[in-house]
């Protein structure tokens, strides 16, 4: 909460950089606290190490500092209304950890229940990712692979031109 | 970049191996604990990032070019796109592992060992290569 105020006010990129960084590892421990060690796991290494190193790269690229123009109070308004109705949105839904909530009832017991003699994996959500949701996975790993190519396509293979 | 700091230079030398081991501990052992190619993969590529980062984009760039790059990153996932063909052309549907071997279960193993590591080639390999070019574009 307190970094992302910091990161709204704060005109010195640099700075902004290092405590979105710092926020990424403190929500890798909230996860790994809320029992997501996968999730904390790729919110420390994407969230706090690669996107942080990546940022910096970029900001060599352009200015250290923000120029302020007038301030806007357009963007403020839209953000209240949308962050507003999120939080009444979150009051409709059922307490964490309740053994009926429907997240509970769906596919989850099938899963939990049948993985181990379908698939043969303890951790089931390898099973889940790798085999049931194949797809989703597939498409996921085309999606970095996209922009993986997008960037070099973009910035990378342009270098070639410039150079004689 | 910091060719003269002698503590980085050391103690990253001494943790870029621990990082790997690592990345591979998380990549083969996904099936059983917390994890999985999406994590190895990134594990993998911040051994390589750190490398860059103390050593210098030159002296990285020699040790994984962008060309092996581009190939890991398309072969990952081509890998997967062709454990998925396999299981079409052995008799099942896109993505059925069941039919890859004998067994169920283990035709399940084999699909979801080869996929995961097309998915961790081409995380990887997209990573170092997004950082590469990015440090490449930027002023020295």
């Amino acid at each position: 909460m307190i970094t992302a105020l910091y990161v709204a006010l704060s005109h010195d990129l640099l700075a902004v950089i290092m405590v979105f960084s710092a926020n990424s590892l403190l929500a890798a421990g909230m996860f790994t606290v809320m029992d997501a060690v996968d999730v904390g796991f790729t919110e420390a290494a994407v969230g706090a190490g690669v996107s942080t190193i990546l940022m910096l790269l970029a900001l060599r690229c352009c200015a250290r500092h923000e120029r302020t123009g007038p301030r806007q109070w357009l963007p403020l308004v839209v953000v209240v209304v949308t962050g507003a109705t999120l939080v009444y949105g979150t009051m409709d839904l059922p307490p964490i950890g309740e053994p009926g909530n429907p997240v509970h009832l769906h596919v989850a017991p099938r899963y939990l229940e049948d993985s181990g003699r379908e698939i043969g994996i303890p951790n089931v959500v390898t099973s889940v990712l790798a085999s049931y949701r194949g797809f989703d996975t597939l498409g996921e790993v085309l999606v970095v692979f996209t922009a993986g190519l997008g960037v070099w396509l973009l910035i990378g293979a342009r270098r070639r031109d410039d150079e004689p | 970049m910091n060719r003269d700091v002698v503590i980085l230079r050391v103690v990253s030398k001494f943790l870029i191996p621990v990082i790997m081991l690592f990345a591979l501990y998380v990549q083969f052992h996904g099936e059983l604990g917390p994890g999985g190619a999406f994590q190895a993969g990134v594990i993998m590529a911040s051994a390589f990032i750190l490398h860059m980062l103390v050593f210098g984009l030159e002296t990285t760039r020699r040790v994984v070019s962008v060309t092996w790059l581009r190939a890991c990153a398309a072969a990952g996932a081509l890998l997967y796109g062709g454990v998925g063909l396999a299981g079409l052309l052995l008799g099942g549907n896109y993505l059925e592992y069941n039919v890859l071997a004998s067994d169920p279960v283990a035709g399940q193993h084999v699909g979801i060992i080869l996929i995961e590591l097309g998915v961790g080639l081409t995380v990887a390999s997209t990573m170092v290569l997004l950082i590469f070019t990015f440090a490449d574009r930027a002023p020295r």
